[in-house]
């Protein structure tokens, strides 16, 4: 399919697929602001994500094939880097951009209705206006190879969220509060991030990732490099919710408007991980004698932590937004572990289950967003008989929390599996229990609200408006039927995970 | 060792600037002063950024005398190289400079940074007037206690529906 699309379009589109991917968003969202219509802006939108998801294909087809060398670099207004700016798409990101521009688009499709219902019909457009300039923000710290942009596409995608969860305020006025809190811990993070980036420019002199990356390894034991990369670890973190820095992300997630929950709690977080992954494997290097210990010491205890300790809170939760936020906390548990493995295996592993993730609580939240639609409430009272009532809305919701249980046959059950394999063959078999422990707790939450769906009468017999509208359905069953059929055929995810691992690692890939 | 410590007064200046920053965000009540702790953070951060370009004897990075007239705009691409004192990737030499300069990229970043700055400021105060609508108070502690009492209500009401249910 990526082949047809590689030969079906023009020569430009393919040599400048790179700055086109952030530019079409991003020149978009200010001329959004200008539109008086709230139906014309979503469709624009609708275009707009459309044509990133387009480049972003064409530049994983660029990739994967054997001629580019697995790398597309892009010299911004042609400064050659290190000097210039550049774009730099490998493997790894190639994934991450693809996954982007998926979520955003079925997002974006599933979100007119949602939105009329939440956001003042005056502010639909500047809300699109804002939500498209997150969306490019997204993209761009997925695609830069460039530290410090890397820190400008963070902010743009980070101020744009928090209008959007402000937004929030018209059905909920905590969504301010929340909103607040979360430009304060958000800021800070993106500043330890450009503390981290400095200390790294003074000690090598260049902000190109792929030239940092190159002049590390003559810099072992170097006290710059070392505070630099706590630095950056500590604020990627910070904007990635890893755990205890995720004390914004509950609240954001459950005031904020439905459709940018499920917005953000497939890909924000997501992207925020991949930078940090980016760091923690390509610029730095594993080999690194610091690195190794932050891996044993700092991110595993950490990621266990985030799966045992969140899990635990969402069984307490009320709220079903609460329940699947703090449930996000503890998979961004489960990723960190993967990835603090510090082998090709592991991170592929906390790839796979990035991308599962996305899908799951994709799925999940825009469930959540068709019954504040439908039924203007989200505690788990008000999802009580709704499997009678909505059934092709609560099926398909069924299927994500089956998934994210990590039942057999579904995409959760595949990533935990491999995660697992990763752990054993590092000897962390203790580690593979506690997914266990923590996959029995999220039977818990998840069983919680299944129960109150379909066991229990309808609070309110007299509601009578059943479904959702078919805009929202039907990206909803394209993420619940995917995951069904990646828990039954791994093969394109896996493949995605394991080639992006390997990028990160710089290896020929080792499939 | 004094001297040790007066070399370095502009970074014991940095760091204390940011821990002031830092220490106000956290600990304060008022929504404003929180803000201005932060920005007081970011700044210093900016401060850390304009020493790290600044390079000993070195000059305003705008090329003049000797250097202005012979190398013109293809020195200018080089500027940054030499006076940072770093060894480019380039494949074409550094261009020789008469006089030493500092080194411009960290003052460009720095530019960006203070735009990020003023928009997160302005972002937060608009929130902040947000909240002050909705709850007529911009102390964190008495927005949350209004939210607490919001969120109780909600969970008693729930709890009184899961005993009905059960029973």
């Amino acid at each position: 399919m990526i082949e047809m699309l590689l030969s079906s379009v023009p020569h430009w589109a393919l040599t400048h697929a790179a700055p086109l991917l952030v530019m079409v968003p991003l020149m978009l969202a200010p001329l959004l602001a200008l539109v008086p219509s709230g139906r014309v802006a979503w469709l624009v939108s609708i275009a707009a994500t459309a044509t990133t998801l387009v480049f972003a294909l064409i530049l994983l087809g660029i990739v994967q094939s054997p001629e580019s060398g697995g790398i597309v670099s892009y010299a911004m207004g042609n400064w050659l880097p290190p000097l210039g700016i550049e774009l730099r798409v490998d493997a790894l990101n190639a994934m991450i951009l693809v996954l982007v521009g998926v979520i955003g688009l079925l997002a974006t499709i599933m979100s007119y209705p949602t939105v009329l219902a939440e956001v003042r019909k005056e502010k639909t457009a500047l809300f699109y206006s804002a939500f498209l300039a997150c969306f490019a923000g997204l993209c761009g710290v997925a695609i830069t190879g460039d530290a410090f942009n890397l820190f400008v596409f963070l902010e743009i995608s980070s101020i744009s969220t928090y209008v959007l969860v402000a937004l929030g305020a018209s059905r909920d006025r905590r969504a301010l509060h929340a909103a607040f809190n979360y430009l304060i811990m958000g800021t800070i993070g993106a500043t330890f991030f450009i503390i981290g980036v400095g200390f790294l420019y003074a000690a090598t002199g260049t902000l190109n990732m792929a030239d940092i990356a190159s002049k590390l390894p003559a810099l072992q034991g170097s006290r710059t490099v070392q505070a630099g990369f706590a630095f950056i670890v500590v604020g990627l973190g910070l904007k990635a919710a890893m755990w205890p820095l995720h004390q914004w992300l509950p609240n954001a997630y459950s005031y904020s408007p439905s459709f940018v929950t499920m917005f953000l709690s497939a890909t924000a977080t997501k992207v925020a991980l991949y930078a940090l992954i980016r760091f923690l494997f390509f610029v730095f290097s594993p080999t690194f004698a610091f690195e190794h210990a932050a891996f044993t010491a700092l991110l595993m205890p950490l990621g266990i932590a985030a799966m045992v300790a969140c899990s635990f809170q969402a069984v307490f939760q009320t709220d079903v937004r609460r329940v699947l936020a703090y449930s996000s906390v503890a998979q961004v548990g489960y990723m960190i572990l993967g990835v603090s493995v510090g082998t090709a295996a592991g991170l592929s592993a906390g790839l796979f289950h990035l991308l599962n993730h996305a899908m799951i609580k994709g799925a999940l939240f825009m469930a959540v967003a068709a019954v504040v639609l439908t039924y203007k409430g989200t505690n788990i009272r008000d999802f009580a008989g709704l499997g009678r009532s909505a059934p092709w809305t609560m099926t398909a919701f069924a299927i994500a929390g089956l998934s994210l249980i990590g039942v057999p046959l579904t995409a959760g059950f595949q990533s935990k599996l491999q995660l697992g394999y990763a752990l054993f063959d590092n000897g962390w078999w203790w580690a593979v229990i506690l997914v266990v422990f923590s996959s029995f707790l999220a039977v818990i939450y998840v069983g919680r609200i299944l129960e109150a769906v379909f066991f229990q009468p309808p609070v309110n017999p007299r509601k009578t408006r059943k479904e959702a509208p078919i805009v929202l359905l039907v990206p909803l069953w394209i993420l619940a039927l995917a995951n069904i059929y990646f828990g039954i055929s791994t093969d394109i995810p896996l493949g995605l995970a394991r080639d992006a691992a390997a990028a990160a690692f710089g290896l020929e890939a080792f499939r | 060792m004094l001297e040790f410590i007066l070399e370095r007064a502009n970074y014991w200046a940095i760091i204390g600037l940011m821990m002031i920053g830092l220490y106000i965000t956290f600990a304060s009540g008022n929504l404003i002063k929180r803000l201005v702790g932060l920005s007081l953070f970011q700044t210093s951060v900016c401060l850390f950024y304009v020493t790290l370009g600044k390079v000993a004897g070195g000059t305003a990075p705008i090329l003049y005398g000797e250097d202005a007239v012979e190398h013109g705009a293809e020195a200018a691409h080089h500027a940054t190289g030499v006076a940072g004192g770093h060894a480019l990737g380039n494949a074409s030499a550094p261009v020789e400079l008469v006089h030493t300069y500092s080194n411009v990229l960290p003052h460009v970043l720095m530019l960006t940074a203070i735009v990020v700055g003023v928009a997160t400021l302005s972002v937060g105060l608009a929130l902040i007037v947000r909240i002050r609508e909705a709850y007529g108070s911009i102390e964190s502690d008495e927005v949350r206690e209004i939210d607490l009492e919001t969120a109780l209500a909600q969970e008693a009401e729930i709890d009184q529906w899961l005993n009905e249910a059960g029973a």
